[in-house]
């Protein structure tokens, strides 16, 4: 008979058969085979496992300290953000590439969504709060799915002074795999994306916040 | 890939979806083991409902006492539903500690009850798996290998379908140590999940294109995985040697 006082009696078997079921149910992981190669060999085990492990986090490190991504375009965190040209509300062209230098938001709308129309306030304060420290919103209205004359009423309305380009064929939105809107890309000043937010409103903070980090990341490769 | 999924007017994030369905699976799973580990299933409901309601206000917490001068005269984006306002590090903090101390107050055995949530923690590492594959995030190098993907402009390794095949193993491997349980050695299963959820992150970390790379170009995954594999086996191998004690008391007991 077991005593109270004994290990098992701790663990607390309420009954034999219980013990029963654990004793003979118990697989590899549990049954003695386990016990016996971590008791006999776990030192063993513990210092292969570390070995083993740091040479293949020797092996695949990547010496140039930079993700392959940097030098392909894709419309994903990490990637050259894919160029684009298309006309303003005065018909003139602006092409994304020419504004390497500048962070920018491109952000991906149409007039008639909810959430589109209620962020851009927001984009607003903090293009004339920032634009003089080289920060640019580009407002790609999705013209396939949109109209320009509601894109531009919607803009005088709210007094929107950031550019807004017309992407009629719906190409950019294809290029960016815009699958919900608004789609909103901060792009850093080397051209790459360096956020993507699906979806919005964005409040005023999170526009702050995404900015000032590349604000600081430009600061940071301008500084010897 | 497919981050966003239509259904009519409604654009819901698939990612998250998946995540929440994983959730849900692996809940269901644990329910039917955890009374072998004493845990009443209610306990694990309400773990699970506590490290997401604080998971979520902790990551919101986080993301904004990193920045709180940004959101002075900007309260209402405190409350904001964009879910990019998240950080994750805060959240799992948060929702760690507000875990453990509901364990403490309820009196959980904390071993145990980290083996009854186990199978939770397999189905979710496969729902996370699949949440990469929807969104095209955690993506591969480049590779001319046959099976590589395209993806992103280039052929790239499949590291989501790896992560995915590689959880998939764990849980298969794992299953049967959750229908027979040795009460003895409780917090086995707990690290042996740990164990080989790590040492496949370690091994599969080394195909991704966007590791967070540590000066000297080390990846920052691989170093943390190391660490948590190594801790796990040491933590193996004392429930065995513990059990050996136990065992050895026993007899000790029986015999006097």
């Amino acid at each position: 008979m077991i005593s109270k006082k004994n290990g098992l009696s701790r663990i607390g078997y309420a009954n034999r058969e219980e013990k029963f079921l654990d004793i003979r149910l118990n697989t590899f992981y549990t049954c003695e085979n386990m016990k016996q190669v971590f008791s006999k060999y776990g030192n063993l085990i513990i210092l292969f496992t570390f070995l083993f492990g740091s040479g293949w986090i020797w092996i695949s490190r990547n010496p140039d300290s930079v993700n392959d991504p940097v030098k392909i375009t894709a419309p994903q965190k990490g990637f050259l953000a894919p160029d684009l040209s298309l006309p303003d509300t005065n018909g003139e062209i602006i092409t994304l590439s020419e504004l390497r230098g500048q962070i920018v938001i491109l952000n991906i709308w149409a007039s008639w969504c909810t959430p589109c129309r209620a962020e851009m306030p927001a984009m607003q304060r903090i293009f004339k709060e920032k634009e003089s420290q080289g920060l640019i919103v580009l407002a790609v209205n999705a013209t396939n799915q949109d109209d320009q004359v509601s894109a531009i009423n919607f803009a005088n309305e709210i007094g929107l002074t950031f550019p807004i380009v017309f992407d009629e064929t719906g190409e950019i939105s294809r290029k960016y795999q815009v699958r919900a809107l608004p789609t909103s890309f901060f792009i850093d000043q080397a051209g790459v994306i360096q956020k993507v937010v699906i979806g919005g409103p964005m409040s005023e903070a999170l526009l702050k916040i995404e900015i000032e980090k590349l604000l600081v990341k430009q600061k940071e490769s301008k500084s010897p | 890939m497919m981050p966003i999924l239509n259904i009519g007017p409604l654009a819901i994030q698939l990612p998250g979806l998946l995540l929440i369905v994983g959730l849900y699976l692996g809940l269901w799973l644990a329910e039917r083991y955890s009374m072998r580990y004493r845990i009443q299933p209610n306990a694990l409901y309400n773990i699970v409902f506590i490290a997401l309601i604080f998971g979520i206000l902790g990551a919101r917490l986080f993301y904004i006492f990193r920045s709180p001068e940004m959101f002075t005269g900007n309260l209402t984006s405190i409350v904001s539903l964009n879910y990019a306002m998240l950080d994750p590090f805060g959240g799992i903090i948060t929702a760690a500690i507000s875990c453990l101390i509901y364990g403490q107050r309820k009196k959980l055995p904390f071993w145990s009850t980290l083996d009854a949530l186990t199978p939770i923690l397999a189905v979710f590492a496969i729902a996370l798996g699949t949440a990469h594959f929807s969104s095209g995030s955690a993506f591969g190098m480049a590779t001319d290998l046959p099976w590589g993907i395209e993806l992103w402009g280039t052929k790239r390794h499949p590291s989501q379908i790896y992560e995915i095949f590689a959880a998939s193993l764990v849980l298969i491997a794992l299953f049967p140590s959750w229908k027979y349980i040795s009460r003895l050695r409780s917090g086995n299963y707990f690290l042996l999940f740990s164990a080989s959820t790590s040492a496949y992150y370690l091994f599969l970390e080394a195909f991704r294109g966007d590791s967070y790379l540590l000066p000297g170009g080390f990846r920052l995954t691989q170093v943390i995985s190391l660490v948590i594999l190594i801790a796990s086996l040491f933590g193996i191998k004392t429930i065995h040697s513990r059990y050996d004690e136990i065992l050895s008391s026993t007899i000790e007991d029986t015999t006097v």
